[in-house]
């Protein structure tokens, strides 16, 4: 049987390469798939110790609340990404350090 | 012969999810992220929840990635070739701080999982003992209906109107502005 440490090692690598991909990437499309991955990391965790929760099923039911919250954030953040680009004609978050016109 | 199929899907994952870190091409990167969902698909299926893989592909793969798409392609032609430009290879100056920063944190997180023993969890074991496990035949799905509809039928209702704004501010967002404002 697969234990627990096994899941909880492979969402450990899993945060840690969003993490990465997060401080390191210059595109704001990039940056969006560093935090899916991250979210994609709490839900294996989710999953994993739901699997021990058989009359409540909490684990797996917020594992569905965190997919339907994470498709929420990626189309807001994908509508600003489109915005910045249009105002800005770029979409690295380093060069958009201003919040006026 | 479980654990076969474990670290097969654990590789998959975690190589793709690797090569989105290394890739300098925006869209080839996309599509590895692509299989990195599938993997994590197959990492659900072994972790018994059946359910939430095929929600993971439905939403992620269904919904997410091709939005993500089409927002890279409407993004422009000058973004790509930028992106192209910018050469930043996995190891390199501009990137050593954060390597660092993601290393040490994978360091610590380590630790946290090594001294946590998360098997040997008082209710983790009382669950074992209890049968309170997923059943390996597929018969967990009734109960994540009977709950959703039960026992966490606020939280479905909350989540579904903030969806619904969610997806209403996103298209108020991204609409196309009038010529006399901007």
């Amino acid at each position: 049987m697969i234990t627990l440490n096994d899941f909880l090692m492979v969402s450990v690598v899993l945060f840690c390469i969003g993490l990465y991909i997060i401080l390191a990437k210059r595109n704001a499309i990039q940056v969006l798939i560093g935090i899916e991955l991250m979210l994609n990391a709490a839900i294996l965790n989710l999953v994993a110790f739901g699997r021990f929760d058989r009359a409540n099923n909490a684990g797996q039911v917020f594992a569905l609340f965190a997919i339907v919250l994470a498709a929420a954030t990626t189309a807001v953040a994908l509508a600003i990404v489109l915005n910045v680009y249009r105002r800005y004609k770029t979409i690295d978050p380093d060069q958009i350090n201003q919040l006026k016109d | 012969m479980i654990k076969v199929f474990f670290y097969l899907m654990a590789f998959i994952t975690l190589a793709s999810a690797l090569v989105v870190a290394a890739g300098k091409n925006l869209v080839r990167s996309l599509f590895m992220f692509f299989v990195t969902l599938f993997g994590l698909a197959g990492l659900y299926v072994l972790a018994l929840a059946d359910f939430v893989a095929v929600t993971q592909i439905v939403i992620y793969v269904g919904g997410i990635l091709v939005l993500i798409l089409f927002a890279f392609m409407l993004s422009g032609k000058e973004a790509l070739n930028k992106v192209s430009v910018q050469a930043d290879g996995f190891i390199s100056l501009k990137n050593a701080p954060a390597l660092l920063l993601a290393g040490l944190f994978l360091v610590i997180m380590f630790n946290v999982v090594f001294k946590a023993q998360a098997d040997n969890l008082p209710w983790v074991q009382a669950a074992i003992s209890n049968q309170n496990i997923m059943p390996v035949n597929g018969t967990g799905i009734n109960h994540i209906g009977v709950n959703l509809m039960t026992r966490y039928l606020l939280p479905f209702e909350v989540i579904s109107i903030l969806l619904m704004l969610a997806l209403v501010g996103a298209a108020h967002l991204s609409r196309k502005p009038k010529e006399d404002e901007v």
